[in-house]
């Protein structure tokens, strides 16, 4: 399978049942997209996300019911710097999506998509641990792999690999 | 998490009630979990699971290595099934590439990855049992593993951290005898199934300490994002293997086990059941081996033969060039999913365009499974947690990553 070129224009894009719909709900809510590799990506306003992944979970066209990952990027030293990505998946139609949002190096700051998938709770965890990112309105926000008491959020591109000694 | 203080992270709600820890060191947790329980005499008010003692930073390491030294670190993910690992991060990384994989190395990567899948199993039965009472199972289940081992031994020189799968291939044609040796395995495992069931499935200890006990519902288990044995086990028909194949695993005909109780006693039988299938599988990778190369053509990426090597200039500057400064890989994103005996096993590689992958994510199976055991436990009693544990099938390993 020989690589063919990335498409990133909206309008083609347009057809994917998921950015019709979320283009339905709201223009702003869809910033870009992109066809990559035989994957869909959609970058999201960082303000939609909750309702968001709850149109895509609960939408028959869709039916993204399951949360496969939810990671995070650090493109250190470029602004915005991180970019929040989630994993759906639907079970029924067999597809995936990658949801992304992209957060400046300032105030990172995201809503929790825990009321939408109860799962999410450990994923996000582990990136305010790592990454330093605060999901607002988690119920339990506390580092996961790190000790308590452990400075700064290693997988951060400005910490060091070896850490500081 | 406050891993070394003395004070749990759980307080007590009411007076009545009293907090207990269990682990990281209890043995039935298998390895370092560590649960703090509120209980209300025997009964289960409230359960928190603390992860994290076996952090190493693989991810932030991954980052330092070229592309083809990941997958070694990818072994010691999760150490029970380290080619499910290795599969999945090359299939990620040669989906960057856009590198078409020889039939061979395919059907060779769907016949270990079932070996695997038997190897993982058999522990997690074994260690289950004996968790739960039942010593016997456990001798029995390691007698056929060892034989696993041995195969995974005589294939790649290594009994647990394999390391077989390259970018591009395979890394050894397999020795002579190989297929027969795992025909035989094939032959007789069944039998050796049939043995551990007439010890457990019809028990009536182990019925009523696993029937019933740490239930969970198809949409809990969606919700939640739980995923293989621990998510079919309440009903949910999706197999990746079969729903989005990979590495040719749409030219097998296999069938997906599912219980619908949602209980201890069903995660069981979808994994005993699963043992006869992955057995099939590898019954019909055995006989439809194609013959062929077991690398892809692929000069810059995969590494030249021994003998190449040595005799012919070309192979050696490349030989030289893979090892001493990698190899670029187009920039991009991949999200690989795969079926591990655990259930989604996902590697998210982003590439920028360099030799190093600017980003490697472990998707774990367990990590996200874990999140039920609260939602199983309520309720229940201390004797039931280590039961759902079990069932959950935990490797901390990949847990903590």
């Amino acid at each position: 399978m020989p690589l063919s070129a990335a498409s990133t224009d909206l309008e083609q894009l347009k057809g994917h049942p998921a950015i019709a719909r979320l283009l339905a709900w709201n223009q702003a809510s869809v910033k870009e997209a992109k066809f990559d590799r035989d994957e869909m990506t959609i970058y999201l306003d960082r303000s939609h996300i909750r309702e968001a992944c709850e149109i895509l979970r609960d939408d028959p066209e869709c039916v993204f019911n399951f949360l496969s990952d939810v990671t995070c990027l650090d493109w250190f030293p470029a602004e915005p710097r991180f970019e929040v990505i989630y994993h759906l998946l639907s079970i029924p139609k067999k597809e995936r999506l990658r949801l992304k949002v992209r957060l400046d190096g300032t105030s990172p700051v995201i809503d929790s998509v825990m009321p939408v998938w109860a799962g999410a709770n450990y994923f996000e965890r582990e990136i305010f641990d790592l990454f330093g990112i605060r999901f607002s309105g988690h119920p339990y926000l506390r580092r996961l792999l790190m000790p308590e008491d452990w400075e700064g959020h290693p997988l951060r591109k400005d910490y060091p690999v070896e850490g500081y000694r | 998490m406050a891993h070394l203080s003395p004070t749990p992270v759980l307080e007590p709600a009411q007076d009545r009630t009293m907090i207990l820890n269990m682990g990281p060191q209890h043995p039935s947790t298998h390895g370092v979990l560590r649960v703090l329980l509120e209980i209300d005499g025997e009964t289960i008010v409230r359960i928190m699971p603390d992860i994290g003692f076996l952090h190493t930073g693989i991810e932030k390491t991954c980052e330092a290595k070229f592309y083809q030294q990941v997958v070694p670190l990818t072994d010691r993910i999760d150490y029970l099934c380290p080619m499910t690992n290795n599969l999945c991060y090359v299939l990620a990384v040669e989906k960057l590439l856009g590198l078409e994989i020889p039939a061979k190395a395919q059907w060779m990567r769907v016949l270990m990855n079932e070996l695997t899948r038997i190897n993982s199993h058999l522990v997690w039965l074994g260690t289950h049992a004996l968790d739960i009472g039942a010593m016997t199972v456990f001798l029995y289940c390691f007698r056929e593993r060892e034989e696993v081992l041995r195969l995974f031994e005589a294939v790649s020189g290594q009994r647990m951290m394999t390391s077989y799968f390259r970018i591009g291939g395979i890394a050894l044609e397999p020795p002579l005898g190989f297929f027969d040796r795992v025909r035989e395995f094939a032959g007789y495992f069944p039998e050796r199934v049939n043995e551990y069931e007439n010890l457990l499935t019809g028990n009536p200890i182990w019925m009523m300490r696993t029937k019933g006990v740490a239930r969970m519902t198809a949409e809990d288990a969606i919700a939640l994002g739980a995923s293989g044995p621990t998510l079919r086990g309440s009903g949910v028909d999706f197999d990746l293997r079969r729903d989005m194949p990979y590495s040719g695993y749409e030219n097998f005909k296999f069938k997906v086990p599912i219980a619908q109780e949602g209980d201890v006693f069903s995660r069981y039988m979808c994994r005993v059941a699963e043992l006869r299938e992955s057995t099939e599988i590898v019954r019909q990778a055995l006989d439809g081996m194609p013959e062929g190369p077991i690398k892809a053509d692929a000069p810059g990426v995969v590494l030249p033969d021994r003998e190449k090597m040595k005799t012919q200039m070309e192979a050696l500057i490349y030989h030289f060039k893979i090892i001493t400064e990698g190899f670029a890989v187009p920039a991009g994103e991949v999200y690989q999913a795969v079926e591990s005996p655990r259930g989604e096993m996902g590697y998210y590689v982003v590439s920028d365009g360099t030799a190093k992958p600017y980003r490697v994510h472990m998707r774990a199976a367990c990590l996200a499974n874990l999140q039920t055991l609260p939602k199983m436990c309520e309720g229940a009693l201390i004797a039931d947690v280590v039961a759902a544990i079990g069932s959950i099938d935990i490797v901390l390993g990949e847990i903590d990553r």
